[in-house]
């Protein structure tokens, strides 16, 4: 789904609140609260199986976007995980709002129920010339907008596959299993000549792209 | 005002986290020790020391330094990293021409048990949206200023694929042990926005 959790290229944002080899990054989790987000999340996956980390992906995407905008980070992964554990029925709405004294608010509902992997085609190669589809999908895709449409040369494609996040991150156990492709873009092609130059590489599942026909690269 | 009227007394973040803890607790579906163990991971066992290992037993070891571009997954297993984010990791090599960075646009997905979770502002809006459109001008403001003739290239984390880049050894480090190179490799160089330098 396009939303607001696809920053990639997003515009209008100041500097990065860093600077390089503070050590800001200790301790891990800065209140007393946010090792829950992970812990919680994972006695879902892990223990109660009752959902997968790409539908917990799905389900920060789903907050609605005015509070996702006011969020911190490890709040949103809260969310998603509430959400989930109702909506699978190991908790209710009820239990939550009793335990916080007032409304818990979660996720807005799925928008779409998710979509199988393209299957049936050749794998790509490295050195291959592809293009992302130009493919708009309303429910879960780990495909950053900012590459939709665009050409990239194929670099490396992964040695394992995994079920295809359109599929598992609305809950179909049937998700085909698929490689990632890391396709490399210049960034020029993605944003135009008004900009600072360079490469971008983006893992892409095998769904999202299509094979050019023009030569391959040589590596 | 009623203590039921969220805008009259919103709740605070760690308030509905603590929340969904005590429902969860109460339905006795929170295993003996789990968060425990797990916040040990987190928290204590995954840092950027275990990539810091890595990257200077590849400075000073070529056939494992061979393994790591070859095979990072199998390079970072060696020392026991390994486990949840960390399941294919692919190193990435900087050459004098060419400096990686990754990022996550679409999330905070990290290489964890080898660079540790993902610090505040990896995971922030500023740098999500903006590494992928204008990489040097964001490294610059992070103060890591690159010469016109190194070009930048960054990573999106936007699949399965963990990553950590390996930079070059810096000059004039030749004299150095292993482990002392080790303390020239932080969170940021790892991520790539920082590069190794002597104290």
């Amino acid at each position: 789904m396009d939303g607001f959790h696809d920053l990639g290229g997003f515009q209008g944002f100041g500097k990065v609140p860093h600077a390089v080899n503070s050590l800001d990054y200790k301790k891990v989790f800065k209140q007393d609260w946010e090792h829950l987000a992970y812990s919680l999340m994972f006695i879902g996956v892990d223990q109660l199986k009752k959902f997968s980390v790409d539908e917990v992906r799905h389900a920060v995407e789903r907050i609605d976007v005015r509070q996702h905008v006011g969020t911190q980070y490890y709040e949103r992964y809260v969310i998603a995980t509430a959400t989930l554990l109702v909506e699978t029925g190991v908790i209710t709405q009820a239990e939550l709002d009793e335990a916080l004294g007032q409304p818990f608010k979660l996720a807005n509902p799925a928008h779409a129920k998710g979509r199988p992997a393209l299957t049936g085609r050749a794998p790509f190669e490295v050195g291959d010339r592809v293009r992302v589809r130009d493919e708009y999908v309303a429910g879960h895709i780990r495909l950053p907008a900012y590459v939709r449409g665009k050409q990239g040369i194929v670099r490396h494609r992964t040695r394992v596959q995994w079920p295809f996040p359109d599929a598992i991150g609305h809950g179909d156990q049937s998700a085909a299993l698929q490689p990632t492709y890391h396709v490399e873009f210049r960034v020029k092609d993605l944003w135009g000549d008004a900009t600072d130059d360079g490469l971008v590489v983006v893992d892409l599942f095998e769904s999202y792209l299509d094979k050019l026909d023009s030569p391959a690269v040589q590596p | 005002m009623s203590k039921t009227d969220p805008s009259a007394n919103p709740s605070t973040p760690g308030e509905r986290a603590w929340a969904l803890f005590e429902v969860l607790k109460r339905k006795e579906l929170i295993p003996t020790g789990y968060i425990e163990q797990l916040t040990q991971l987190m928290a204590h066992d995954w840092t950027p020391e275990n990539g810091a290992r890595v990257v200077a037993k590849a400075w000073v070891d070529p056939a494992y330094r061979a393994l790591l571009l070859e095979d990072a997954t199998a390079a970072c297993a060696q020392f026991g990293y390994t486990g949840p984010q960390g399941e294919y990791i692919v190193a990435l090599e900087d050459t004098p021409t060419l400096k990686n960075v990754i990022v996550c646009s679409l999330c905070s997905c990290t290489n964890w048990p080898v660079l540790g979770l993902p610090p505040e502002w990896y995971k922030g809006f500023e740098f999500r949206a903006r590494l992928v459109r204008e990489g040097r001008t964001v490294l610059r403001e992070l103060g890591t200023e690159l010469p016109a003739n190194v070009q930048v290239k960054v990573w999106d984390t936007t699949a399965e694929s963990r990553y950590l880049v390996l930079p070059l050894r810096p000059a004039g480090t030749e004299h150095l042990s292993e482990e002392q190179l080790r303390q020239l490799v932080s969170k940021d160089v790892l991520i790539g926005v920082a590069l190794p330098q002597l104290a």
